[in-house]
């Protein structure tokens, strides 16, 4: 299944190496990255597989939410079919 | 790819602008609960929908969690509670209301509809010990909500029928007197009722639905204001393009929950009602999508022409992003639960009387309004009456759910709580209806030729 992975907040060092330890842990595949810095906020969109993905999906997404709040950071991942159904007919 | 514009206007949809799926309403028919023993037919209901909605919650909550979507309620409905109940030997149905809250308790949902009951050409014996249950049911339990359908545009009014509700009302309110007469945010009278609707108070599942179904309603005034803030002054061609493009866009994403739903749940896909369904929270506000059209406070002269064009554009965007469309689908008005509406009562700009016409072109009709603890029975069923006929003539669902707090007066305000929000206390034409609603009878259908 795949995913996107989106970390916005303000930035700071480490950010892009502890989310992908994060994911790389859990099994998974990162296939794609942009990253930009908007007005001092940092903002990173990932295209994941989770399909070997070692852990369910909530547990995953809650992970990734706690790591975020740690570091000052909103990170969520969500199924990349809301994103198609939205945008694309 | 889908660029990183578009997800991050996805997220700031959700995260800034209060987009949400409203409502996964499971539907449940209980025709086959009927039995002479309301005890039997108690078990017989409590037992089915805790069988069918065991993982309503858990699977709303599975989805929510993966596509990164508030999903704001799992509810239920079910059929028409008079028709099921109507072969019982009781004379009150109380009972069957009880039994559908605990059901409702078990599987989590945070309300129940369909103690209900279709009596717009005349009542059974069923419908008359339903209706008379009703201000008990609705006192004795949390999660039940009820409605009656008094009028249809094929079947006229049933003026007997409105006096009734009008006296039902005033009951509700005075049996939760406490609660500001809580009872009445939770029982609606509708004209053309609609047998798929998601939305409570007013869902049941309709006698031509089938075994199980799901309806999701999609929401989002929120994304629409945000929306039009970015064409201010434009003409209302660009206003109404701009309301169909992003009803399109919040509509495709009800679309792909509910197939999600029904996928997971293994039960048949209903409809998506693409309704812009306010909320009590700052910027979840249908009031504010009319103000940002030009007018200075909602209830000012033009306020029935930006809702029409909005109502209207909902439904143009929405239709295409759907496989099934249905519901009440369009925008609601509600009082308590939008804080722009709230605003303008306060401040003297919107009357019952411009809202009734606001009805006109709206979803629905005259929702959560407040009004004095002494407004007597047969105004209220008189305000039912203009509501029925504003739909019966327009070919539209249009509904009342009145509230008569007791013991408040002009000028105080009502706190439901939770979704249901604050009414402030609106006031009535003091002027007697009562030898109009004392008539009874029936209005007839109207003519739909000559239409001049």
């Amino acid at each position: 299944m795949r995913a996107i992975v989106t970390v916005i907040g303000k930035d700071h060092v480490g950010i892009i190496a502890s989310v992908c330890g994060l994911l790389a842990e859990n099994g998974v595949n990162i296939l794609d990255i942009s990253q930009t810095i908007l007005q001092e906020y940092f903002t990173m969109i990932m295209l994941v597989d989770t399909s070997a993905c070692e852990v369910s999906f909530a547990e995953l997404a809650n992970a990734l939410k706690e790591k975020g709040e740690e570091s000052c950071l909103s990170i969520r991942i969500q199924r990349e079919d809301i994103f198609d159904a939205m945008h694309r007919i | 790819m889908i660029n990183s514009g578009e997800i991050l206007q996805t997220i700031e949809m959700i995260d800034q602008q209060h987009l949400d799926i409203r409502t996964i309403t499971m539907g449940i028919s209980l025709r086959d609960c009927a039995h002479p023993d309301i005890d039997v037919c108690c078990r017989k209901v409590y037992d089915k929908i805790t069988k069918y909605a065991e993982n309503l919650v858990k699977t709303g909550e599975d989805i929510e969690k993966e596509f990164g979507i508030p999903i704001v309620n799992k509810r239920i409905s079910v059929t028409p509670v008079a028709m099921v109940a109507e072969s019982c030997e009781a004379d009150t149905y109380v009972p069957l209301a009880k039994a559908l809250d605990r059901a409702a308790e078990t599987v989590g949902v945070n309300f129940i509809g369909g103690f209900s009951a279709l009596v717009h050409k005349g009542c059974t014996k069923g419908d008359e010990i339903l209706i008379a249950s009703i201000p008990e049911a609705l006192a004795a339990t949390g999660r039940v909500c009820s409605s009656v359908n008094v009028a249809t545009t094929r079947a006229g009014i049933n003026m007997d029928a409105v006096a009734k509700m009008g006296r039902i009302i005033k009951e509700a309110a005075a049996m939760t007197a406490e609660n500001g007469g809580m009872a009445c945010a939770k029982l609606v009278v509708f004209a053309n009722a609609v047998e798929d609707n998601p939305f409570m108070a007013g869902a049941f599942h309709g006698p031509g639905e089938p075994e199980c179904v799901i309806n999701v309603g999609v929401s989002g005034p929120g994304v629409v204001h945000h929306a039009l803030q970015a064409v201010k002054g434009q003409g209302f061609d660009v206003v109404a393009e701009t309301i169909k493009k992003t009803a399109f866009r919040i509509t495709r994403m009800g679309q792909l929950v509910a197939q999600e739903a029904s996928r997971r749940l293994n039960v048949p896909f209903g409809i998506v009602d693409l309704s812009l369904a306010p909320t009590p929270a700052i910027g979840d506000s249908v009031a504010d999508i009319l103000e940002e059209m030009g007018l200075s406070s909602v209830g000012a002269h033009g306020t029935t022409a930006a809702l029409a064009l909005l109502n209207d554009a909902v439904k143009k965007g929405g239709v295409m992003a759907s496989s099934r469309v249905g519901g009440l689908s369009g925008a609601f008005i509600p009082v308590s639960e939008d804080a722009g509406m709230i605003a303008a009562v306060e401040k003297g700009a919107l009357t019952i009387e411009k809202l009734e016409a606001m009805t006109c072109v709206c979803s629905v009709g005259l929702d959560m309004i407040a009004v004095p603890g002494d407004t007597p029975a047969e105004t209220i069923s008189a305000i039912i009456a203009d509501e029925s006929a504003i739909g019966v003539v327009n070919n539209k669902t249009t509904a009342v759910r009145i509230i008569p707090a007791p013991g408040t007066k002009v000028g105080d305000v009502v706190d439901f709580g939770g979704l249901l929000g604050t009414a402030p206390v609106m006031p009535v034409n003091p002027n007697d209806s009562s030898a109009f609603i004392g008539r009874g009878g029936h209005i007839p259908a109207p003519l739909h030729s000559l239409k001049n």
